[in-house]
C-alpha cells in the first residue's frame, strides 16, 4: 500500500487528489493500492481515516481542511511512502522547507513547486543519501514532458543545450500581438480577464518564471546554474510594430529560454515562422539538442489543474510503476 | 588566410571564353567554389553573365583580377561576405543618432547592409530591423557584441535571432 501525503491543497493538490479519485482503478492497476493518508496546507489539515471525496467536497465548500496541525507537523510525523508538495513557489529557502523534512525521513517527494531552484543540487544530494526521490517533472512546462526525457530517454545523450518556450502567459500575449498587431497593455489585460495573466503579472512578463524553470532544466542537463546567473529581459517592451517588421523577413517573436554550457539567459527573440518553437497560444515547447539524436521538439500545455496534476500523477506512476 | 571572392563576367558566346576566365584563378593559386552560367539572361551584347566563387588570398585574388580585366569584361568584383544575422532594435533608434550607431557598427570586416525601420508615433520607442553581414562567423559575432555594447548605452532593446549553435 502506498501512503501518500498531500502539502498544498489549491488547485493543484485538489485536481490531483480528483484524478486520484476518479482514476483510482486505472492508477492501482498500474502502481499496486494507495491511500492518501494526509492532507494540508495553509488552512489547515487532516490525517488519518477520511474519504478522499468527503474532503475535497469539503474544502471546496468551506474554503479550508478540517484540522488545525499545521503543514510542517504533518510532514514531520506522519507516515507515508510519497509527499506531494503542491504548494506555490517562493524563492527562498522556506519554499523547500517540506521537501527537505520529507526526504529526510526517507520518503520520495514529487513536486510542482518551483522552489526547487532555490537549492536544487543540495535536495538531491539530501535524495539520494536518504535513498529517496524527488520527481519534479510538474515544475517545467506543465504536463510537457521534459525532464523524463531528458533524466531517462536521453540519459546517455550529451545534451548540447535546450531552448524552451516556458511561459504560456508570455507565450499566449506575444501569438495575440502576433495576430492582431495590438500593443502589449492592451493584450495584457485582454489575458487577464481570460485569467492566463495573473492581476500582478510582473512574474510572467518580466521572464522571472521563465527564469526560475530554465534554473531547474539547467541543473537537469548537469549545469549548476543558480538564478542569479539567468541573464533576463521581459517581453513588457515589444511594440506591434516590432512583428510586422519581423514578419516581413520571416520571423515572429517569442520568449525563449535557453540554457547550454555558453547561454543562461530568458529573452524575447527572433523565431522563424517555420520553426516548430513558433508555437501559439498558452503553449509550452521545447527544443533539445544532442549529441547523436539531433534536435527533439517537444510541447505541450504549461499550465492548468488537471494537466499539472497530470505531470504529478506520471511521477508516481515512474515511483512506483509494478512493471 | 584565404578568403572567399564574388566575381561576374561577361563572356561572349563562343567556344572557348570560360576557360580565360578559369585559366589565370587557377594559375595564381585561387580555389574555384562555384560556377553560376546565366545562359537565360543575355545582355543585349549577347553575352552571358557569369557569377563565379572561389577562394584565394587578399593580394593574389587582386592580381586575379587584374588579369582577368585583360581579357574579359568583369561586371562586379567583390569579397563574399558569407555570414549573415538580422537584429531587431526597440526603442529610440533615430533619436539616438541612427547614423551614429551603423557607423560604429561597421568596420572592414562587416558592415549594415539592410535597415527597415518603423515610427509609429512622435516620442513612441521605434522599431528597426538590422542585416549585418560579416566575411566570417568570427566577425559576425564581433559585430553582434558591438550592437549590443552600443545600444546598451543608447537604451534600446536588441532582439536576436535564434540560430542553430545554443
Amino acid at each position: 500500500m502506498i501512503k501518500i501525503a498531500i502539502i498544498g491543497f489549491g488547485t493543484v493538490g485538489q485536481g490531483v487528489a480528483e484524478l486520484l479519485v476518479s482514476k483510482k482503478k486505472e492508477i492501482e492497476k498500474k502502481v499496486g493500492e494507495f491511500k492518501v493518508v494526509a492532507i494540508a496546507d495553509l488552512t489547515g489539515s487532516i490525517s488519518g481515516e477520511f474519504s478522499l471525496e468527503e474532503v475535497i467536497e469539503f474544502r471546496k465548500r468551506t474554503g479550508r481542511l478540517p484540522n488545525n496541525r499545521n503543514a510542517i507537523e504533518i510532514a514531520e510525523n506522519e507516515d507515508y511512502d510519497v509527499m506531494i508538495e503542491v504548494t506555490t513557489t517562493r524563492l527562498d529557502e522556506s519554499g523547500i522547507a517540506y521537501m527537505k523534512t520529507a526526504l529526510n525521513k526517507g520518503a520520495n517527494v514529487i513536486t510542482s513547486n518551483k522552489s526547487i531552484a532555490v537549492d536544487f543540487n543540495g535536495l538531491m544530494k539530501l535524495a539520494e543519501k536518504k535513498n529517496a526521490k524527488l520527481m519534479y517533472e510538474a515544475t517545467v512546462g506543465g504536463v510537457m514532458p521534459i525532464i523524463r526525457l531528458l533524466n531517462s530517454y536521453l540519459a546517455l545523450c550529451d545534451i548540447l543545450g535546450v531552448r524552451g518556450i516556458l511561459n504560456g502567459t508570455c507565450n499566449y500575449i506575444l501569438t495575440r500581438m502576433e495576430e492582431e498587431k495590438l500593443p502589449y497593455n492592451q493584450i495584457l489585460s485582454e489575458a487577464q480577464e481570460m485569467g492566463i495573466a495573473e492581476a500582478n503579472p510582473k512574474a510572467d512578463v518580466e521572464g522571472i518564471d521563465a527564469g526560475i524553470k530554465l534554473v531547474i532544466l539547467a541543473n537537469t542537463i548537469g549545469i549548476p546554474a543558480k538564478f542569479e546567473d539567468i541573464e533576463i529581459t521581459g517581453i513588457n517592451n515589444i511594440t506591434p510594430q516590432a512583428f510586422s517588421v519581423a514578419m516581413a523577413k520571416g520571423y515572429t517573436i517569442r520568449l525563449i529560454a535557453e540554457a547550454s554550457k555558453r547561454s543562461l539567459k530568458v529573452s524575447p527573440r527572433l523565431v522563424p515562422l517555420n520553426s516548430p518553437l513558433a508555437i501559439k497560444g498558452t503553449m509550452n515547447a521545447a527544443m533539445i539538442k544532442t549529441d547523436t539524436a539531433g534536435d527533439i521538439f517537444v510541447a505541450g500545455r504549461g499550465a492548468g489543474k488537471f494537466e499539472t496534476a497530470t505531470a504529478i500523477l506520471s511521477d508516481l506512476y515512474e515511483l512506483f510503476r509494478t512493471r | 588566410m584565404s578568403e572567399l571572392f564574388t566575381l561576374i563576367v561577361e563572356l561572349e558566346d563562343k567556344p572557348g571564353q570560360l576557360l580565360k576566365v578559369l585559366e589565370p584563378i587557377a594559375r595564381n593559386g585561387g580555389n574555384i567554389v562555384g560556377i553560376f552560367h546565366q545562359r537565360g539572361k543575355k545582355t543585349p551584347l549577347n553575352r552571358i553573365p557569369v557569377e563565379i566563387s572561389f577562394r584565394a588570398e587578399s593580394k593574389k585574388a587582386e592580381k586575379i583580377i587584374e588579369e582577368l580585366q585583360k581579357e574579359v569584361l568583369v561586371r562586379r568584383f567583390g569579397k563574399l561576405r558569407t555570414a549573415v544575422i538580422s537584429l531587431l532594435l526597440i526603442g529610440h533608434v533615430i533619436h539616438t543618432d541612427l547614423s551614429d550607431t551603423i557607423k560604429r557598427v561597421d568596420n572592414s570586416d562587416a558592415e549594415c547592409v539592410e535597415l527597415n525601420v518603423t515610427m509609429p508615433e512622435l516620442n513612441e520607442p521605434s522599431t528597426a530591423m538590422i542585416t549585418i553581414t560579416a566575411k566570417s562567423e568570427e566577425a559576425l559575432e564581433r559585430a553582434l557584441e558591438r550592437v549590443k555594447e552600443i545600444c546598451q548605452e543608447k537604451k534600446i532593446m536588441v532582439i536576436e535571432p535564434i540560430n542553430d549553435e545554443i
